[in-house]
């Protein structure tokens, strides 16, 4: 029988973490659909960023409120995890509460009670949270995006958090070894009373499928991730690593756009010459579908919380115009887990689905609202650039599309023919100094 | 207050043999529109006052590129830099100072990949050196106790992290520096970057200016200090709209500290 449960346990265990290893393998694919982009530069800085706003939270305490709740959260499932440990090794190897036995019993009572502490404190936040989104409806968590699965998503994360934690006390407290050691039963002592007259028997029912639902919910919850808002718990990490380090004012140059530049500005170029043969084909100007963005912004848009800080302090959104910089992240990662299973679904290779990321997903409307002035990308705790694919996709506008708002186009003609954005003439640029 | 100024040109001090400290670039807006002309003059007195020796490209500056490319027209922003460095590096520029955190970014940030390297600095700062050494003295008599508060231009703050010089020249002012709700990294834009200012909004429910004008009436200020003449240009547009320029003045950091010198 023990060995049964074993074995059972060992293939549930197999299979869980399989299944999450071969979607990581797709999260890589999809990730690495997106252009190249060198970003070797400056790693002690990078690893710094990493630990200030990834492992170190420091992003999320701009709003206090939600930043500690937050990190309650974050801290206490982290460690908490630990306990995963002993559950993997229990079960693999039919043993029961393998730390008792490594472990002086005061060690592991402290560990395991400073474990309850954390899953009562979670549970707290978790509830907090839940009342934030379902009650109090900050607004943030109520714009037009946020229907459908995103809303759900955010509910659904915050029921496993709450199941997964009670189980865990639930299990603690119809241990009758671990409540007779009296000590680390710091919370579920308690719990216990509830089951007071029960047969050791039923007991030890209650305490074994609680321990298989919490290990079974645990690699449920896993597997979710990959489907949810909530792989920002992995992937904060490398994205924050990746972030933007230049200045936010600073966007790229176009290095294909600076080749074309320095041919014309360079008189001794034959502008007859045939091409070289080994020429690549002249790249499309900007981005119109996920794989026209770089992979780091691919990697931005599966790192995104949905939490809507960026949103929130956005002008543009903020006065009641289409754009919300959330929106255009969550937009992305659909389009790319669209075009991402469009490969699955033919061996290998994309097959044209007519569809792409401008105008199926985001409009021009959208686009030509935003005012550059970074509020989203500062906002953002785990680093993300929405700023950054809006300004690709309007340069796919301009210059594969000419599709600018006519007051633009106007402006961009007074630049080209006057050196300014309004019809003056460039030798009048320093009558300034001669009026009164 | 004397209206002499006294503006040599690049090409001017090329032809003595001399080499400036420092080059004014003016801008677009500085050069064309008349609110910001008069920022520009203001600066240009202290410049004076100071006995900086400077220049401006007068009609061989260009518009930098910053709206082309903002509007997606990386070709264009491209043909403008690469002109304006091919300009620039003729005459071994080595300081800029500007009065527009547009072109303050831009100079700074995109030009270097594409050949023109130089130190930039925005006007607030070069001001807040000048007065560290000395070289400019600030009175505060006339803004003495008034309420003055400041609107962070999105590409010198956020941008470009630079916050604390406007700050510190309106302190020395003797004026009572009051802080909007959202400032610094947190500062509203004033709906005119990423070219903005060039078109009509989309539709939606108030125009941005709106909406960061009212955060400034908030905090009942005498005047409304700016760094940048797009902002300048929406601010007072919001003022107007609230019918509130007889009581509220909008000025830019240069104008605040010519106008304590009389000047
Ligand atoms: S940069 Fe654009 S999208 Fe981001 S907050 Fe500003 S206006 Fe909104
Ligand atoms: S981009 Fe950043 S700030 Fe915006 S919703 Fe996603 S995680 Fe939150």
């Amino acid at each position: 029988m023990q060995y049964i449960s074993q074995i059972l346990f060992t293939l549930i265990l197999i299979a869980g973490i399989g299944y999450f290893a071969s979607n990581v393998k797709k999260l890589f694919r999809n990730i690495s659909l997106g252009k190249d982009l060198d970003i070797s530069d400056n790693k002690p800085q990078r690893w710094k960023n990493m630990a200030k706003i990834a492992l170190g939270q420091s992003k999320m305490v701009v709003r206090p409120i939600a930043g500690f709740l937050h990190i309650i959260v974050y801290v206490g499932f982290i460690i908490i995890n630990i306990e995963v440990l002993e559950i993997v090794i229990d079960g693999v190897f039919g043993t029961h509460r393998i730390g008792l036995q490594v472990l002086n019993a005061s060690v592991y009572g402290f560990l395991i009670g400073s474990f309850e502490v954390l899953a009562l404190l979670v549970l707290v936040a978790v509830i907090a949270f839940w009342i934030r989104r379902n009650v109090i409806k900050i607004k943030r968590f109520l714009s037009a995006e946020m229907t459908g699965w995103p809303k759900s998503d955010g509910n659904i994360i915050l029921y496993f958090e709450v199941v997964l934690m009670c189980l865990f006390l639930v299990m603690n407290a119809t241990d009758t070894t671990f409540q007779n050691l009296g000590s680390g039963n710091v919370i579920s002592q308690f719990i216990a009373p509830l089951f007071d007259g029960m047969s050791e028997g039923s007991l030890h029912m209650i305490e074994r499928t609680a321990w298989w639902i919490h290990i079974i919910g645990i690699l449920v919850f896993l597997n979710y991730l990959y489907f949810s808002k909530h792989l920002h718990i992995l992937l904060a990490f490398p994205n924050t690593y990746y972030g933007k380090l230049r200045p936010k004012g600073q966007f790229l140059n176009n290095e294909a756009v600076t080749k074309e530049v320095k041919l014309m500005m360079d008189p001794s170029a034959d502008p007859f010459a045939a091409p070289a043969e080994d020429a690549p084909v002249p790249e499309k100007f900007g981005a119109s579908d996920v794989t026209d963005l770089s992979w780091v912004q691919l990697l931005n848009a599966y790192t995104c919380t949905e939490c809507g800080r960026c949103t929130s302090e956005c002008p543009a959104n903020i006065t009641g115009k289409k754009l919300s910089p959330r929106k255009i992240m969550m937009d992305t990662r659909d389009r790319l887990v669209e075009v991402g299973k469009n490969i699955d679904a033919n061996k290998g290779t994309f097959v044209p689905d007519g569809k792409q990321l401008l105008g199926d997903y985001i409009s021009n409307e959208e686009l030509w609202a935003c005012t550059s002035c970074n509020a989203c990308v500062e906002a953002c705790p785990v680093s993300i650039d929405p700023l950054s694919i809006i300004m690709d996709m309007r340069q796919y506008l301009v210059m594969e599309q000419s599709a600018a708002p006519s007051d633009l186009n106007n402006m961009m003609g007074n630049i080209e023919n006057n050196g300014a954005p309004w019809p003056f003439n460039q030798q009048d640029r320093l009558n300034w100094a001669n009026e009164s | 207050m004397s209206n002499e100024i006294n503006v040599p040109t690049m090409a001017s001090l090329f032809a003595e043999g001399k080499q400036p400290e420092v080059l004014f670039w003016v801008g677009c807006a500085g050069s064309f529109d008349d609110r910001a002309k008069k920022i520009t003059k203001a600066f240009v007195k202290i410049l004076n006052k100071a006995n900086v020796n400077f220049a401006v490209l007068g009609t061989e500056e260009s518009c930098t590129g910053d709206p082309a490319k903002r509007s997606g027209n990386e070709f264009l922003f491209q043909m403008q830099a690469v002109t304006n460095i091919e300009v620039l590096n003729a005459y071994d520029v080595k300081k800029v100072v500007t009065a527009c955190p547009h072109c303050f970014n831009t100079l700074k940030n995109e030009y270097p990949s594409l050949g023109g390297s130089y130190e930039v600095v925005h006007h607030t700062q070069f001001l807040k050196q000048l007065l560290e050494e000395g070289r400019i003295t600030m009175e505060g008599g006339k803004f003495k106790g008034k309420r003055i508060t400041f609107h962070d231009p999105c590409y010198l703050g956020r941008a470009n992290d630079v916050y604390e010089a406007p700050r510190e020249l309106i302190r020395k002012l003797d004026a009572e520096l009051v802080e909007m709700k959202s400032c610094k990294t947190r500062g509203l834009c004033c709906g005119a970057g990423g070219a903005q200012m060039f078109k009509e909004p989309e539709k939606g429910a108030k125009d941005i200016n709106i909406e960061r004008t009212e955060q400034a009436l908030e905090t009942q200020p005498d005047i409304i200090a700016a760094g940048c003449p797009f902002c300048n240009t929406m601010m007072t547009d919001g003022v107007k709209n609230k019918e509130k320029e007889a009581s509220i003045a909008v000025m830019d950091i240069a104008e605040l500290i010519a106008s304590a010198d009389d000047l």
